[in-house]
């Protein structure tokens, strides 16, 4: 037994009065030489795992709570702070529209517009001017604002929450039930937005804001679904939920109480970019007149009797169409902020 | 039937192991082909008693822990073989909703890395109250008690004002107590921990290894250590496993196996510790990688490693298990010579 293992053993075997020799000596160098290559490729090999393990976004390298992380990088971003002030203000207009203008005595909206007043430009009176009917795009403005971000804040609500149930139920049972959601999710990705909410708007009659409402949730869902699919899938990876199952908690505890908590992240994002998405989708059906009916009305309704007057009186038109547009962009630039927040690569 | 009977049936008059597995083997369905991860593995273990299951990483340690826990996903993998009975009952093609009920109360895992086996998103006392709420039914603010407790048991410093902080806001060896407190909350008769200190440093290691011999005394519960470090195994375990690529290459108590190894294997483990005695200029490793699964070599799985080989061990049939004395089998054609020839080791 000349070789065992090691260099030592060789030389141990020939401490009873053996002299070492040189060939020996070489064949220790030459162990030690393979050894070594080993042990590099061994390094190598747990360096390229380390670094895989790193490249998971949500929980790899420093899992940490990923709500407290995500305010923290929040409160340090100026876009944050610009976007919320601006989206608080809309939402105090939306909620307490009644603080801002004073339906009785500026105008009246319903009923009571004066046509006394048409298309007066902004002044002191009519600080945004008046439309062809005599109203206070002012006073219409202030109370438009509720209807638009009711349909942008159920829309997205449901949108997200229908969205993730499916894909957190695709992404975590996989096999035939993942096949099935996925062919259903295609399908409906396939429905063009505007055209498919034009068709169903025709058919069908809504109250209110049902009817938009409906349309964005049955045709936006399915790219939340999406993105919780993927999501779940690579949480469902994760060893707490391995460590959970061997807790003996049931499938669907692991389901809603540890992979979906940790899969929803991105669609939190998609949920508040999709809020200013749809703001803006609601305005274009009520723009060619499938939105709001009468009496409701709502920044894109404004926007659509402003067409016929615009030459004429451009106020008409630019306040609402402004509000609008600097609400989408502030949920939009939020929905970044809150993006970068939650990525935990972009961190420092 | 209330839970309390449920926990203690079969449990009446069972004189037998606490745990026997036997001849167990695991397959997984891969695109490359079917890895045949665990090949055979048996033994058994009483309650009180502590084993250790041996190996380098693909060893298949960790997949006849995942397959005894019944978490294996399956498919892709299946038991084409083998049974694994606690206390006499086959737990080998339980369903699922009695396998639950099992986990947890009867048979509990530690994971090697407790980071990333914790939720990040829940705080670790929700985690462990939810164990009360979850097998026990009981109340929020009871399980909130009996969570503090444990935590206390465990010996996490202020249990009571932690008790709402996340897991990354603890250290390496407190989240580890975590995992434990969490794993004996339902005071299982059997614990398994795989590699429950390998992501924790030395003094760390010692801490927690000493905290789960107090526990297992305590509770007469009986412990399956999954690990590839000898020195962690000495002072623990009565016996040890061996596995190498999936099979048992050697099996005996602890000083049989550090006093006369009986395989190669087991040898080149044991002088790849280092020992604070000796100065050595470089500690002598295991040349060589384990085998993919997909290619097992013929005969010897160490063959390709072994400084002993020989033609025999070149060519099937594998080496089969030889008793060298009482209690100790070693999977090697040369097992006698290599245990007569005792103390090899330094």
């Amino acid at each position: 037994m000349s070789e065992f293992f090691s260099g030592r053993r060789e030389t141990e075997a020939l401490t009873d009065g053996e002299p070492v020799t040189d060939q020996l000596l070489d064949q220790v160098g030459e162990d030690a030489e393979r050894d070594s290559q080993a042990l590099a490729d061994q390094v190598r090999r747990q360096e390229a795992e380390a670094a895989a393990s790193e490249q998971l976004p949500v929980s790899g390298a420093r899992p940490r709570s990923l709500l407290g992380d995500a305010w923290y990088e929040l409160r340090h971003r100026p876009i944050f702070w610009v976007s919320s002030v601006v989206i608080v203000a809309v939402l105090a207009i939306a909620i307490f529209p009644n603080a801002f203008a004073d339906v009785d005595e500026t105008s009246s909206l319903t009923g009571g517009c004066n046509f006394d007043n048409y298309l007066q430009p902004p002044s002191s009176q009519f600080w945004f001017g008046t439309d062809q009917l005599g109203c206070d795009v002012y006073s219409l403005t202030i109370f438009g604002a509720r209807p638009s971000l009711a349909v942008g804040l159920i829309a997205s609500l449901l949108t997200v929450a229908l969205g993730s149930a499916i894909g957190v139920i695709a992404g975590f049972y996989g096999g035939w039930i993942d096949a099935v959601l996925s062919r259903i999710v295609d399908i409906f990705f396939g429905l063009p937005l505007l055209l498919g909410g034009i068709v169903v708007l025709t058919a069908i009659s809504f109250p209110s804001i049902w009817g938009v409402v409906f349309v964005l949730v049955v045709l936006g869902w399915v790219s939340a679904a999406r993105l919780v699919r993927s999501t779940t899938i690579e949480a469902k990876g994760q060893d707490y939920v391995m460590a959970a199952r061997a807790l003996g908690a049931s499938n669907s505890r692991i389901m809603w109480r540890h992979v979906l908590p940790n899969a929803i992240g991105p669609s939190i994002v998609v949920a508040v970019i999709g809020l200013g998405v749809y703001i803006g989708a609601e305005a274009t059906f009520s723009y060619l007149g499938l939105g709001l009916q009468d009496p409701d009305f709502s920044w894109g309704t404004m926007i659509s009797s402003a067409q016929e007057v615009f030459f004429q009186a451009p106020w008409t038109l630019l306040f609402p169409a402004g509000f609008l547009t600097l609400t989408i962009l502030a949920f939009i630039l939020m929905g970044d902020a809150v993006s970068e927040a939650l990525d935990p690569k972009r961190q420092k | 039937m209330s839970r309390a009977v449920r926990k203690t049936a079969g449990a009446e008059g069972w004189t037998g192991p606490l745990l026997s597995v036997e001849d167990l083997n695991v397959q997984f369905k891969t695109r490359d082909g079917l890895v045949r991860a665990v090949n055979g593995v048996s033994f058994e273990l009483n309650a009180g008693e502590t084993i250790a299951i041996l190996g380098e990483s693909g060893s298949g340690k960790s997949v006849t822990a995942q397959a005894v826990m019944g978490i294996l996903d399956m498919p892709p993998a299946s038991i084409p073989k083998g049974s694994i009975r606690l206390k006499g009952r086959e737990l080998v093609g339980l369903s699922e909703k009695d396998y639950r009920e099992i986990r947890g109360t009867q048979i509990a895992m530690i994971f090697q890395d407790a980071l990333s086996s914790l939720n990040p998103v829940i705080s670790v006392g929700e985690q462990i109250a939810e164990m009360y709420r979850l097998h026990d039914g009981l109340s929020r603010s009871d399980a909130k008690t009996a969570a503090i407790d444990v935590m206390q048991r465990v010996r996490i410093p202020a249990a009571a004002q932690r008790f709402g902080d996340y897991p990354h806001q603890f250290s390496g060896g407190m989240r580890q107590r975590i995992m434990i407190a969490m794993m004996i909350s339902q005071r299982p008769q059997l614990l398994i921990a795989d590699e429950p200190t390998t992501a924790l440093d030395v003094t760390v290691q010692a801490q927690v290894m000493e905290l789960l011999a107090e526990l297992q005394r305590d509770s007469d519960m009986g412990l399956i250590l999954i690990t590839h470090d000898l020195g962690v195994v000495a002072d623990v375990a009565q016996r040890i496993t061996v596995m190498y690529a999936g099979r048992t290459m050697e099996q005996g108590t602890v000083d049989e196996i550090y006093d006369q190894p009986a395989n190669p294997y087991t040898i080149g483990l044991l002088e790849s510790i280092p020992k604070l005695a000796e100065t050595v200029e470089r500690l002598p490793a295991i040349r060589g990688l384990p085998p993919n699964l997909l290619q097992v070599p013929p005969g010897c799985p160490f063959h390709p490693r072994c400084p002993l080989a020989q033609d025999v061990c070149r060519r099937d049939p594998r080496p089969p298990l030889e008793t060298v004395s009482e209690g100790h089998v070693s999977s090697c054609w040369f097992a006698k010579e290599v245990h007569a020839r005792g103390g090899l080791r330094v």
